[in-house]
């Protein structure tokens, strides 16, 4: 560059500067990605404005209350009970999904015949597709009956831990059902991405372990799963992203009440999304203020929840979470 | 590992190889497989308990805890370490499968029973919840204008901005910013962004329920999905391409029209094909942003719609029988829809892959 004459740069930069295509064309593509971050922005910013609208109005504290009624004069309305479920739902699905999760990727990356792990890698990739409002209906019409035996059983003989008594009767329209259900929704996209990392594990550290005489699984021990590490937990992380935000499934499996109980087989509960779905139609202009209110907090928490994945996604350069 | 073998390695030397181990023979796990099924059976029986699943427990339990006995008998802890992970493995393989079939196979089942060429052709127009009858053709007719819709603002936008991260940004602190957003908004629950709608457009703006509201949630949803795609696709671009189109003197944006896209087409393609079955199947923001409606309205700017997800989600909620049934019919055909949709994306990128590895 430095053989350049200034005369021949300055001539260069004002050439291309001066072709219109190109300016148009880098502009309409910067504009786009300026776009994108306008609308989070924007989301950012108008969901609080509402938001700010309701809970200014609110008559108790909108973070300790156990009660949801925006028409009372004063309203009352809080996310207590919204914020236990949610969170409580979501952490039995992680709990069943991740090692179930972890399980399925060391199949089809280590353990399955060449065979049949292509098409298996094929078929998890179109379950992360099925609309969930099916998982949904699947859910509350056959795996609910069905989950009715388990709950018995837990109650029976798990009912000394206190979370599985059953104190109420009733179906099994409960937290635990809907924790199973996000289980089954989140299992795709946490083995995709534990999948994409085990498959990156360089092939000399492997190799290097079974020379040594180790098994399979010591292998597995020794070389998959701490290069995996990083990986595992942020793909668990986008899956709690997921469950956190799920809607209609819960909506359609879950019998609400604004009770908090650390029964999980006990009807009840609620989480803030299924609660925006069932209370929407009901509402009048304040009540839907009331309700962007709660999907404000949901917002900020799955924020919170992806940011930090992809912050440890992107510690790591050699795999991109893209599949995500 | 090394028992005492070495101290006298002649005398066994003709029945075993002093560097191998015991092994079991190979019809082992399957023979063990097949005692503990019987026992399991056989308990369930004797205890007289209904559950099959109970009987699989007790199977599966006893699997586990033989083989671990037997293989550390025969062969050693390390040996039967490994036979029990493999057999975790392969119990959340089948733990994984059993609801993913039962999920297609009820949905098949039930669906076929209603699904006909009546009920895509016809509206629930004065159909009474309690019977059969009435069709689903409102409702796809919606999902149709309004994923159409999204796709229409969110392709473009998404496609443009996968072209500035990769070909004009460099990594500038611009570029960064919009790469860690993208990335967060791909996990936006779709209800916030429903949310996002109603409070601008129906609460501030103050329009009604229309197709075109629920499209632009859709669109939303929808954006970081393209721009992720499109992005991976344009980084498998060989840069020789774009040199020699450059070199040739042809301008950048040109370069970018004529050469970099149309390599990374299929690719592309599959990307926005995968996005918009995403968002065909959402439901949350349908729900608040279209509202939902009996009859035929093929205009998406006016007045309420129907779409697919959310006819099986207001039939599920009606809860007679005909109506059950008619959210199955429904969930069928989304699914099939979904489906289709995905294996066709996934075909083309299989088709028109970039032959530069992978």
């Amino acid at each position: 560059m430095a053989t350049i004459s200034p005369d021949i740069q300055r001539s260069r930069r004002a050439k291309s500067a001066t072709r219109p295509g190109d300016r148009i064309f880098s502009g309409l593509s910067k504009g786009s990605g300026i776009t994108l971050l306008v609308i989070m922005a924007a989301i950012a910013v108008f969901l609080t404005y509402r938001a700010a609208l309701a809970i200014s109005e609110d008559s108790t504290n909108f973070f300790t209350t156990f009660e949801w009624n925006p028409a009372n004069t004063p309203p009352v309305f809080g996310i207590a009970v919204l914020a236990f479920g949610t969170l409580v739902s979501s952490v039995i699905a992680m709990v069943i999904a991740v090692p179930v999760a972890i399980g399925i990727a060391l199949f089809i990356s280590h353990y399955a015949p060449r065979k049949l792990a292509k098409p298996l890698a094929y078929v998890v990739d179109l379950l992360a597709a099925v609309p969930s409002i099916i998982y949904g209906l699947w859910g509350a019409i056959f795996l609910v009956p069905y989950l009715d035996g388990l709950n018995k059983w837990l109650d029976q003989f798990m009912g000394w831990t206190y979370i599985f008594d059953k104190s109420q009767d009733g179906v099994a329209r409960n937290l635990f059902t809907v924790g199973i259900l996000l289980a089954i929704m989140i299992l795709p996209i946490i083995t995709n991405v534990t999948r994409e990392v085990f498959l990156q594990v360089p092939k000399m550290h492997e190799e290097a372990a079974l020379a040594l005489g180790a098994t399979r699984w010591e292998v597995i021990r020794m070389s998959v799963l701490p290069f995996g590490r990083s990986g595992i937990i942020s793909a668990s992380m986008l899956g709690l992203g997921r469950a956190l935000g799920e809607t209609m499934a819960v909506a359609v499996v879950l019998s609400p009440s604004f009770v908090i109980s650390g029964h999980l087989l006990d009807p009840g509960g609620g989480t803030f999304a299924q609660n925006i779905a069932a209370k929407f139609n009901e509402a009048n202009e304040f009540g839907r203020d009331a309700l962007i209110a709660s999907g404000l907090v949901l917002f900020a928490i799955t924020l919170l929840v992806n940011g930090a994945a992809r912050w440890i996604i992107g510690r790591r350069k050699e795999y991109s979470g893209a599949a995500a | 590992m090394s028992h005492a073998i070495q101290e006298r390695p002649v005398s066994v030397a003709p029945r075993r190889d002093p560097l191998s181990h015991a092994r079991l023979p190979r019809w082992t796990p399957a023979a063990i497989a097949a005692g503990s099924i019987a026992a399991g059976i056989g308990i369930g029986l004797g205890a007289g308990w209904h559950s099959k699943v109970q009987w699989g427990l007790i199977a599966a339990l006893l699997f586990v805890l033989v083989t671990f006995a037997v293989t550390t008998k025969v062969e050693g802890r390390r040996q039967a370490k490994d036979r029990v992970a493999t057999s975790l493995v392969w119990v959340c393989f089948v733990l994984a499968v059993i609801p993913l079939v039962s999920l297609a196979w009820v949905t098949i089942s039930k669906g076929a029973q209603v699904l006909d060429l009546y009920f895509l052709t016809h509206s629930m127009n004065g159909v009474l919840d309690a019977e059969a009858g009435g069709g689903v053709y409102h409702a796809l007719l919606g999902t149709i204008e309004q994923v159409g819709i999204a796709t229409l603002i969110a392709a473009p936008i998404g496609l443009l901005t996968a072209v500035y991260l990769v070909e004009y940004a460099g990594g500038g602190r611009l570029a960064k910013a919009v790469t860690f957003f993208v990335d967060v908004m791909t996990g936006i629950p779709s209800i916030v962004a429903g949310l996002f709608i109603l409070a601008t457009w129906n609460l501030i703006l103050g329009f009604g329920p229309s197709g075109f509201a629920g499209a632009m949630a859709l669109a939303i949803l929808m954006m970081p999905v393209v721009v992720r795609s499109t992005e991976e696709m344009l980084k498998l671009v060989p840069n020789e391409l774009r040199e020699a189109s450059l070199a040739l003197g042809i301008p950048k944006w040109r370069t970018i029209l004529k050469v970099v896209l149309p390599t990374a087409i299929g690719g592309i393609t599959t990307g926005v094909m995968l996005a918009v079955a995403r968002i065909t199947g959402e439901t949350a923001p349908v729900l608040l942003l279209v509202f939902g409606t009996k009859l035929i309205n093929p205009n998406p700017f006016e007045g309420a719609q129907s779409s697919l997800p959310l006819y099986v989600y207001e039939q599920y909620a009606v809860g007679t029988d005909a109506a059950v049934a008619r959210a199955w019919a429904a969930a069928l055909v989304l699914i099939a829809f979904v489906m289709i949709l995905n294996m066709v994306a996934r075909g083309i990128a299989r088709w028109k892959a970039p032959k530069t590895g992978r």
